[in-house]
């Protein structure tokens, strides 16, 4: 296993604080930039990164994602370009954990081991693939965890006590609690909900708790931050970039700035949610 | 490429994991995995309830108007010249396709299962007609979501929606077709997953989907084989179906696949032509293995994993996939399924209407074309049975735009 997830949540506890995750798309607007957004991440408050594999049918995913990952499908971006933009990534960050998050499709097709052999190379650390449950561990879950890849699973409301087991089984890295039944980017999550079902998935394993869909601003990301190990902020960040860009869709001077300002305030966010109790 | 172990029956799957072969299964979010169980848990009781079948059979006697003729298309048969063809009256179906067959047992299920709101996608709009139909008759409010291109090419069935008291959402994304109407609601119900049912019309989508859809439809398959047996002595030497989802077709197919005297042939939306990049809809014979919408199957889509939109002049044909089982009794070599193109099923479209006074979907004149290919090749002593599916009042703006007309 890649050490990165593990050793970050380490530090994080040590500080006596959540951790702020970032997602953006890969791609988004186009290679370059996006790149050089992801670089400037780390530096801007971000402790761990989920990059999107864009998709043609997000089916999980609201307006501001599925946007997201049509500007990068029109740019060309590819699952072998993601990975080139991760090793890069990696060329001059070698401690921040990276996670490629997505559907199933694109990693089929491009081939279950070769994926797994080429994302560990690249420098990926773990992996959350929406459309894959429990009951599909064989497909990618399995072959990813033995080679040392994290599989993060996504917990949500409807995953019961039950059920938790199950989910919790192969799981690695951190879990993944979606806060709301939806969509991501939609109906903000409320807090005493969040913090009763952080406290149940606790009960079931000793892997840190990330809360994400719904999160857009450092107030919510502090009352989220309470209860969660880390607060997962993506369509803000997604649509940051979105109104950021000329009316060709291009990238502009204001681009690479519009993000690292959104996840230095949510960033400071993060950090005040401990300083209450 | 797949070369799958020959069964013993075609008709034992799918397995405990929902797979025909390598295809199907059930890759959807966490947040629908336990209703989809659930799901699974109301369909093994339901079916074995008594209740439940004598209530799904009195609604498809007096409300559907089942069993469906199966009608010696006699006029056909002689301008072929060669096998006797006889069609599976499905378009005499209320609503005036098989959809209702279908809709009729989830909406059972549905209620069974306590949920208060149904949606659906729709293509060409017959099963957005048939799921508003049968909420109207069980008085649950009903969201239909339908891509704006197709609102805008099917009108007249977008308004029977509304007259029938649902709310069609025309969605934007992508090409406006049935797979991005697909896609949004499975966003609605991972959105009100505790309410909602979704009712999806083909025999596709997250396991048990392909099951439930096949075992509902395939009471035409089941009708039809008694028919031949009664009208002819025989079972058919062929049965044809068109394969959009495929939900006709395994509905028509289900009873005969461990028949192996009966060839069965599916026909697939062959659009522009094979050779045209992205303008078909055949997943089987243009695509590769792939996973959306809950499923692996035969997909359309480019090197890269991305899904392409595909093309066909059938509304309800124009779908990047096909359902797991379809796509498991190709490689088998169960079933044929062959290209069909527009140029083709116009043809087949007329030849039908002017021979046998019977208008047919444009979706049902893709079989009527593999029918017009296959019949005079055949003898005089072997038949044909084909699932006309649905009739083609829906479809004459579009043909009277093939025909350069404007009604």
């Amino acid at each position: 296993m890649t050490r990165r997830i593990e050793e970050r949540f380490k530090t994080l506890k040590e500080e006596g604080r959540p951790a702020l995750v970032t997602f953006l798309m890969a791609g988004d607007p186009d290679g370059e930039t996006a790149l050089d957004i992801i670089k400037a991440l780390p530096a801007a408050g971000a402790d761990l990164i989920e990059l999107g594999m864009p998709f043609s049918d997000p089916m999980a995913d609201g307006p501001a994602i599925q946007e997201a990952g049509r500007r990068a499908l029109h740019g060309g971006e590819t699952l072998k370009k993601t990975l080139a933009t991760v090793a890069r990534f990696r060329e001059s960050d070698p401690a921040t954990p990276l996670i490629l998050m997505g559907y199933f499709n694109p990693i089929y097709v491009y081939g279950v081991q070769a994926f797994v052999d080429a994302a560990l190379k690249a420098g990926v650390d773990g992996l959350i693939v929406v459309d894959l449950p429990p009951e599909m561990d064989d497909e990618l879950c399995l072959p990813a965890l033995e080679k040392g890849l994290s599989f993060i699973r996504l917990a949500t409301p409807t995953t019961d006590d039950h059920r938790l087991p199950a989910v919790l089984k192969n799981t690695s890295g951190f879990v993944y609690y979606v806060s709301i039944t939806g969509i991501t980017g939609s109906a903000a999550p409320d807090a005493k909900k969040v913090e009763a079902a952080v406290g149940r998935i606790k009960g079931h394993t000793d892997l840190p708790v990330c809360v994400g869909f719904g999160v857009r601003t450092a107030e919510q990301a502090a009352e989220i931050g309470k209860a969660a190990d880390g607060v997962v902020v993506g369509s803000a960040l997604v649509s940051a970039i979105a109104s950021s860009l000329d009316e060709a869709g291009c990238a502009t001077d204001k681009t690479r700035g519009a993000v690292a300002a959104l996840v230095s305030n949510l960033a400071e966010g993060v950090r005040s949610a401990r300083l209450a109790r | 490429m797949n070369q799958p172990i020959l069964p013993n029956s075609y008709r034992s799957g799918p397995d405990e994991d929902g797979r025909f072969g390598i295809y199907g299964g059930r890759f959807v979010a966490e947040t629908l995995m336990p209703l989809i169980l659930e799901l699974e848990e109301a369909w093994k009781t339901a079916r074995q309830d008594p209740a439940f079948e004598a209530e799904l059979g009195a609604l498809n006697t007096h409300y559907t108007g089942r069993p469906s003729p199966l009608y010696f298309a006699e006029r056909l048969s002689e301008e072929l010249g060669g096998a006797r063809i006889y069609f599976k009256r499905e378009e005499l179906n209320h609503t005036g396709s098989h959809k209702i067959n279908n809709c009729l047992g989830q909406i059972l299920l549905a209620r069974r299962m306590g949920k208060t709101r149904i949606i659906a996608e729709t293509g060409a709009g017959q099963h957005g007609v048939a799921t508003a139909t049968v909420c109207a008759r069980f008085g649950l409010p009903c969201v239909v979501f339908m891509g704006a291109t197709d609102v805008e090419r099917q009108k007249p069935n977008v308004f029977r929606m509304r007259l029938l008291g649902a709310e069609v959402r025309p969605v934007t994304a992508g090409a406006g077709t049935l797979k991005d109407a697909m896609n949004e609601a499975l966003r609605d119900w991972v959105t009100n997953v505790d309410t909602t049912y979704y009712l999806i019309g083909t025999a596709a989508g997250p396991h048990p989907y392909p099951a439930l859809v096949r075992d509902f439809q395939g009471i035409i398959g089941r009708e039809a084989r008694e028919q031949m047996l009664a009208q002819t002595g025989s079972l058919p030497s062929a049965v044809v179906a068109c394969v959009g989802g495929g939900s006709n077709a395994i509905g028509m197919f289900d009873a005969f696949l461990d028949d192996p005297e009966v060839k069965i042939f599916g026909a697939e939306a062959g659009g522009h032509g094979m050779d045209v990049e992205n303008g078909h809809a055949a997943s089987m014979n243009g695509g590769r293995p792939g996973v959306l919408h809950g499923n692996r199957t035969y997909l359309l889509q480019d090197e890269n994993g991305q899904i392409l939109e595909g093309h066909s002049i059938s509304a309800g044909l124009d779908y990047p996939g096909v359902g797991p089982q379809h796509a498991w009794l190709r490689d088998t070599g169960r079933v044929t399924y062959d290209p069909i193109t527009d140029k083709e099923a116009l043809d087949a479209f007329h030849l039908c209407t002017r021979t046998e006074g019977i208008i047919p979907a444009l979706e049902s004149a893709h079989g009527l074309a593999e029918v017009a290919k296959l019949a005079p090749k055949m003898g005089k002593d072997e038949t044909i049975v084909l699932c006309l599916s649905g009739r083609g009042d829906k479809d004459v703006h579009t043909v009277a735009q093939s025909m350069g007309l404007e009604l």
